[in-house]
């Protein structure tokens, strides 16, 4: 005769059942970063998307209403973009040959280094630099008119071309580390695979690693254009903030700050969040058109 | 379909080398590969076969000498230009491109009319048996699926030569039998020319028509299989041919091709593979199978069994001599751990190298 002990298997400890649907110990350590989201990130967002519709005067949407009817206010989004997609478009356009240069060589930190320097810098210093280098007096000006390339000094600064340089030289370093790691992660062998099937170096960035980069780069594009879209400082310091580089952020702080229109500057600042969104949105769906798997070229 | 559309009689590498600074990865490499050859680079990693097919593939400079297909040299041309086809170890499928579209990749390249691509891209999945699978992305094959595809890649552009480096080497064990045979058969088919990097001698010995054994970036010798199975010419290559016992000792006894060694307490006789006289150094190399268990002729050694693996028809062991040597034999009937056995090596298929 055996001794059958019974099991209970339809009992499974409270543990077990969370861990089945994914919640473990390692959960709870997201906790701190939740509540700090929450309290930072969410709670201001929905405190200022209410007080946006709780206008001085006027009704519900009256500061939408003022801004899309005040061309000095609504034109700061047109002024915003100009600037911000081709300093994206520029930063990308830059960062990919040279991220295809640098993959190739053993001693990338150094250059790596070179590159990320200006992150470390930050916007205001770096407009003070720019003010020295591309101002009437600055070297830049004054090298050109000594080899009589150009007859009176080129402005460069206090004008959309200073902002546009600041917003280059701040934004690429983040453009290129991104565009790098994308790049890098492309298996060599593939391209080495194109090569001896007859492509030359033109048909094997077209049909190989284009393809394959397109959904990288359309990240690095977004996160590079959102970061360009709040610039600030550098349009007061290096641009024309009445004027060419009045972009959106500033409009936002003169409500806040010369007006003391808090209700006015929420929604602007809303305004500015619903365009990024839109492109981001936009450039996310083209990226959906694209292959985004993995950019191996098989079982590593 | 037919493969090496473009005639051409041999390709020979004339004093082919390559070094990295200081590090010399091919030494001198001369070797002539004749039109439907099957050719296997075999060689332990780090000897230098695959930097030699880097280097037919032009993904990789010579740094000295050169390739020519018969009079045309070819060293100088950009990999595109070579015309080869090539099987990657990793396969490198492009993983954005379906089955038909990696495939067609290298007519497309080349500019060939859309209707004959849809064509050669059918015949070659034919080919491979993938028929089915064209429209699928390589990331949802299996691996030896994927390394059809890259076989047929290779293939379709009718190349002269086709490189493969390693193809087998991410598959499981059954399917690296089954993938063995296929690209035999289709070498065989085609009529091709192919060059086939390994380390396995077992792939080599089975697929080649000639394998070439590397070692230290030097070829150690050319030959068929049988040449190198049964003879081989160096040290190296009989320790990549499965030579395994290696006893070394000194010369005690040359008489004509048979020389005895002494190793250890024990003196076994050979032949000689290199001219070897009384008081030289000498290795002598013998085969698991070479080393029987179960009584034969001359040598007579007696050992203590360490290890015994079951082979199926046969069992291959592990003994260690009072002195210390160690020898790895065969016994039909088996051993049992810490049995004492007199193990008999057949002078005639022992091989004796200066050391």
């Amino acid at each position: 005769m055996s001794a059958l002990v019974e099991h209970d298997y339809s009992r499974i400890s409270l543990q077990q059942r969370l861990a089945r649907r994914g919640f473990d110990g390692v959960t709870l350590l997201a906790l701190p970063a939740v509540v700090f989201l929450l309290a930072v990130f969410v709670y201001p967002f929905i405190y200022g998307l209410a007080l946006s519709f709780m206008p001085k005067a006027g009704g519900f949407f009256a500061n939408y209403q003022t801004f899309f009817s005040d061309p000095y206010l609504y034109n700061t989004i047109a002024t915003t973009l100009w600037l911000a997609l081709p300093v994206t478009l520029i930063s990308i356009a830059m960062a990919l040959p040279i991220a295809f240069r640098v993959r190739l060589m053993r001693r990338q930190r150094l250059l790596t280094t070179i590159l990320v320097l200006p992150v470390t810098l930050g916007t205001v210093l770096v407009a003070q630099g720019l003010l020295n280098y591309l101002g009437p007096q600055g070297w830049f000006s004054r090298t050109l008119l000594l080899f009589h390339i150009i007859d009176a000094p080129l402005k460069l600064t206090n004008n959309y071309w200073g902002v546009f340089a600041s917003l280059i030289i701040t934004g690429f370093p983040f453009t290129f580390l991104l565009t790098l790691s994308y790049v890098s992660g492309i298996d060599p062998a593939l391209e080495q695979a194109a090569a001896t099937h007859g492509a030359n170096s033109w048909q094997r960035f077209r049909f190989v690693f284009w393809p394959l980069l397109v959904p990288g780069l359309a990240i690095a594009f977004c996160l590079s254009f959102v970061q360009a879209y709040a610039v600030f400082p550098s349009a007061i310091l290096l641009g024309a903030p009445a004027g060419p580089t009045r972009v959106i952020s500033i409009a936002a702080y003169q409500a806040a700050f010369e007006q003391y229109d808090y209700s006015m500057a929420s929604a602007i600042a809303m305004i500015m969040a619903a365009v990024q969104l839109v492109i981001v949105v936009a450039i996310l769906g083209l990226r959906n058109l694209f292959y985004r798997g993995s950019t191996a070229g098989g079982k590593g | 379909m037919q493969l090496a559309s473009t005639s051409f009689n041999e390709i020979r590498l004339d004093h082919m080398s390559r070094s990295f600074g200081a590090h010399h990865a091919l030494k001198d490499i001369n070797l002539t590969i004749r039109k439907g050859e099957f050719i296997a680079l075999l060689g332990p990693s780090g000897c230098g076969k695959s930097t030699a097919l880097n280097c037919i593939a032009g993904l990789l400079a010579t740094t000295g000498g050169g390739i020519f297909i018969d009079q045309k040299r070819i060293d100088q041309l950009k990999p595109e230009d070579r015309g080869f086809g090539m099987v990657f170890q990793n396969y490198a499928l492009f993983p954005h491109m379906t089955v038909r579209q990696n495939v067609g990749f290298g007519l497309r390249m080349r500019r060939v009319d859309k209707a004959e691509i849809e064509r050669r891209v059918t015949d070659a999945l034919a080919l491979v048996h993938l028929e089915t699978q064209g429209e699928k992305l390589p990331g949802q094959l299996s691996g030896g699926q994927q390394q059809r595809v890259a076989i047929a890649r290779a293939i379709v552009i009718e190349p002269p030569l086709v490189l493969m480096d390693e193809p087998l080497s991410n598959l499981d064990a059954k399917l690296r039998l089954e993938m063995r045979a296929e690209i035999r058969r289709i070498h065989n088919q085609l009529g091709g020319t192919t060059v086939y990097v390994t380390h396995d001698q077992d792939e080599a010995l089975s697929l080649a028509d000639r394998i070439v054994v590397l070692r230290d970036g030097e070829i150690r010798q050319v030959g068929t299989p049988r040449e190198l199975y049964e003879s081989p010419a160096h040290f190296d290559v009989a320790e990549f041919m499965g030579y395994r016992n290696r006893l070394g000792g000194t010369v005690t006894a040359v008489d004509g091709d048979r020389v005895s060694v002494a190793a250890g307490n024990a003196v076994v006789t050979g032949t000689a593979r290199d001219a070897v006289k009384v008081g030289d150094l000498a290795i002598l190399a013998a085969r698991a199978d070479d080393v029987a268990a179960d009584g034969g002729q001359g040598n007579a050694v007696t050992a203590t069994v360490e290890t015994i693996e079951y082979r199926g028809r046969e069992h291959v062991g592990t003994a260690r001599t009072a002195d210390g040597l160690e020898l790895v034999f065969h016994s039909n009937r088996g051993a049992a751990q810490g049995e004492t056995l007199t193990l008999s090596i057949d002078p005639a298929r022992a091989l004796v190298f200066a050391a």
